[in-house]
């Protein structure tokens, strides 16, 4: 390569770097510009809002919290590995004193940190989730292809749909209590409690967006089914499905969303651990940071929302036959 | 003539809630092994009815089809059917949407590699072998219905059923697609049936033109019989008297003795169920607009 030629490319590189990075800022803007406005809007009406537990926190107490949150959890994260340094020695020594001695292990039994309790509810709102899907797909497929089968289950799916699953809460709390009963639990019943209660409020969206779905298949798309007579399960794998992804999606999302906002509900009603409790427990503790630390959680709900729906996005992307279908 | 297919009079009440709507009577048609029948009439006059009817999607109201000594009961793939607007599934290749029919219908009958060979036989005979691995949305609107007659024609069917198969093309697409029909039709030999709006490509595909009047109530007005040898050829054909005798009884029929009903046409609803009827009067221009 001549020199003028390698200067050439390198003007080139830099000729589409530029664009790439104009793109970018053009890119940028707006969405930044927003936030800005809006930092500015919280910062100037925090200031002019007195509680009882002292000013409104604005962005910078609520920076100051996170910074603090996460710091208690590195300290939590030392405590427990000290705690199974020192069991680990007694145990040692118990066994070099006799070889035979029954040794019992205990789990670090402190307060969970800020993370801990974030993990906890994701995990919930997930399994729930999962659950529900696991029944509300096939369902919404079933009243989709039947006209039978909707109008047996409509009325129960709209009787049960604007019930809010808190209502459920204490007949699931009670139900799990009597008849999950194990020695050895596989997962606490706190936590099932709140999975269920996710569970029945992922079903509605899910089903009634699946039924809507696949009612609407193509007609010429059905006949052809019928005409090559598929079986069946081909009928709805081959040609079902894919033609209502959009729409099972739709249902899945919305119902993703809602078990989210359920899942926080439910936790600081039964005092279920996850973001939902750490609420309740900073405001019945009443100290000057509680503000702050329940703003920080308000946040991190919304923020795991959003990463939530765009990971069902991506699943959704994944799944469609349609890769240039615009998603919002 | 020992008919393949024979309809006796079939009658046909769509009932929606409150009213009914007598859409056929008294249609008798018998149709021979080999022959291409084309079925012609105004928008709304039944014509898609008695193809679905023919092709099981929709059961008579009355009288009865009989394919082969047998009462028609239901759809099946001894009656392919070349839908009007291709209805290839989206999310599959042209191979693939061929494939799903063949697997279905061949199932236990023909091995894996007689099953490619098969589906690779028919998509050629539609010349569109170089398209396979084509999603439908990369391909035209022509290749597209081409892909959609491989796949009725890959059903092996005693009946082929073509419901207005071009006429959401242009012209001149339209044009080789008739070519291609026929010299399919000389090759197989199969019977077809096909609805159509086209005079022109009536007569040009047809051994016989089946005219329907206009509903409600339609049956048939008028059968012509085009005594023209084949194979056919376009441009000899545009000054042949036979040709254009056969023309224009079908444009008589059409335009004088059954002149489209006065006020826009008549509910079409064996035509386009989905589709908001606004009075368009040339619904079937409409109907080409959307489909393109």
């Amino acid at each position: 390569m001549s020199a003028e030629a390698a200067a050439a490319a390198g003007t080139a590189r830099a000729g589409t770097f530029a664009i790439w990075l104009l793109r970018g800022v053009r890119l940028m803007t707006a969405p930044a510009l927003g936030i800005v406005l809006f930092l500015g809007f919280w910062h100037i009406s925090a200031s002019n809002i007195d509680t009882s537990l002292g000013q409104f926190p604005g962005p910078v107490q609520v920076v100051e919290q996170a910074s603090a949150l996460f710091d208690e959890h590195r300290e939590q994260r030392a405590k427990v590995a000290a705690f199974e340094q020192r069991q680990e020695k007694r145990i040692q020594k118990k066994l070099e004193r006799d070889p035979q001695a029954q040794v019992k292990r205990r789990s670090y039994t402190g307060k969970p940190s800020y993370l801990d309790q974030i993990f906890t509810s994701i995990y919930t709102v997930l399994f729930g989730f999962l659950l529900a899907s696991c029944v509300a797909v096939p369902l919404g497929i079933v009243c989709g292809l039947s006209e039978g089968a909707y109008r047996a289950a409509n009325p129960i799916i709209q009787v049960f749909k604007p019930v809010s699953p808190l209502a459920w809460l204490p007949l699931v709390t009670m139900v799990v209590s009597a008849v999950y009963v194990s020695e050895d639990p596989l997962f606490e019943k706190s936590f099932l409690n709140s999975a269920f209660t996710v569970m029945l409020c992922c079903l509605w969206p899910t089903v009634i967006n699946t039924t809507v779905g696949v009612a609407g298949l193509d007609k010429d798309l059905a006949n052809v089914s019928r005409v090559i007579k598929l079986a069946p399960l081909t009928h709805v794998r081959r040609i079902v499905l894919p033609a209502s992804v959009p729409m099972i999606f739709t249902g899945l999302r919305l119902s993703l969303a809602t078990g989210w906002m359920v899942l926080i509900a439910a936790e600081m009603l039964a005092q279920n651990p996850g973001l939902g409790k750490f609420i309740w427990d900073e405001f019945q503790n009443g100290s000057s940071n509680s503000l702050s630390r329940i703003m920080v959680a308000v946040l991190t709900i919304g923020l795991i929302g959003f990463v939530l729906d765009r990971g069902m996005l991506t699943l959704q992307r994944f799944f469609s036959w349609d890769k240039q279908a615009v998603l919002r | 003539m020992n008919p393949i297919l024979d309809l006796s009079q079939v009658g046909k009440t769509f009932y929606s809630d409150q009213e009914s709507f007598e859409a056929l009577r008294d249609v008798d048609l018998k149709i021979a092994h080999g022959e291409f029948v084309s079925l012609i009439g105004h928008s709304g006059c039944g014509k898609s009815t008695v193809l679905n009817i023919v092709a099981g999607l929709e059961p008579a109201t009355s009288g009865g089809a009989i394919l082969n000594g047998k009462e028609i009961s239901g759809p099946g793939p001894d009656r392919g059917v070349v839908f009007q607007n291709h209805a290839l599934m989206p999310w599959l290749t042209v191979y693939e949407n061929v494939e799903l029919a063949v697997k279905s219908v061949f199932k236990g009958r023909k091995s894996a590699v007689e099953m490619r060979q098969w589906i690779e036989h028919n998509l050629r005979l539609v010349n569109m072998e170089h398209a396979q691995s084509k999603r439908p949305d990369e391909i035209s609107g022509g290749m597209k219905q081409r892909v959609g007659i491989a796949r009725a024609l890959a059903m092996e069917p005693q009946v082929l059923l073509m419901d207005e198969p071009f006429g959401a093309l242009d012209a001149l697409t339209r044009a080789q697609l008739q070519e291609t029909t026929m010299s399919i039709h000389r090759e197989l030999g199969n019977t077809v049936i096909m609805i159509t709006h086209d005079v022109d490509e009536a007569v040009l595909l047809s051994d016989r033109i089946v005219m329907m009047t206009n509903g409600p109530a339609a049956t048939i007005g008028q059968i012509v019989t085009v005594n023209l040898p084949r194979p056919r050829r376009r441009l000899e054909l545009a000054e042949d008297p036979t040709f254009n005798h056969c023309r224009k009884v079908v444009l008589d029929f059409l335009y004088a003795a059954h002149e489209p009903p006065a006020e826009g046409p008549i509910v079409e609803i064996e035509d386009a169920p989905n589709v908001d009827l606004s009075s368009d009067p040339d619904s079937a221009a409409s109907d080409a607009s959307r489909a393109a």
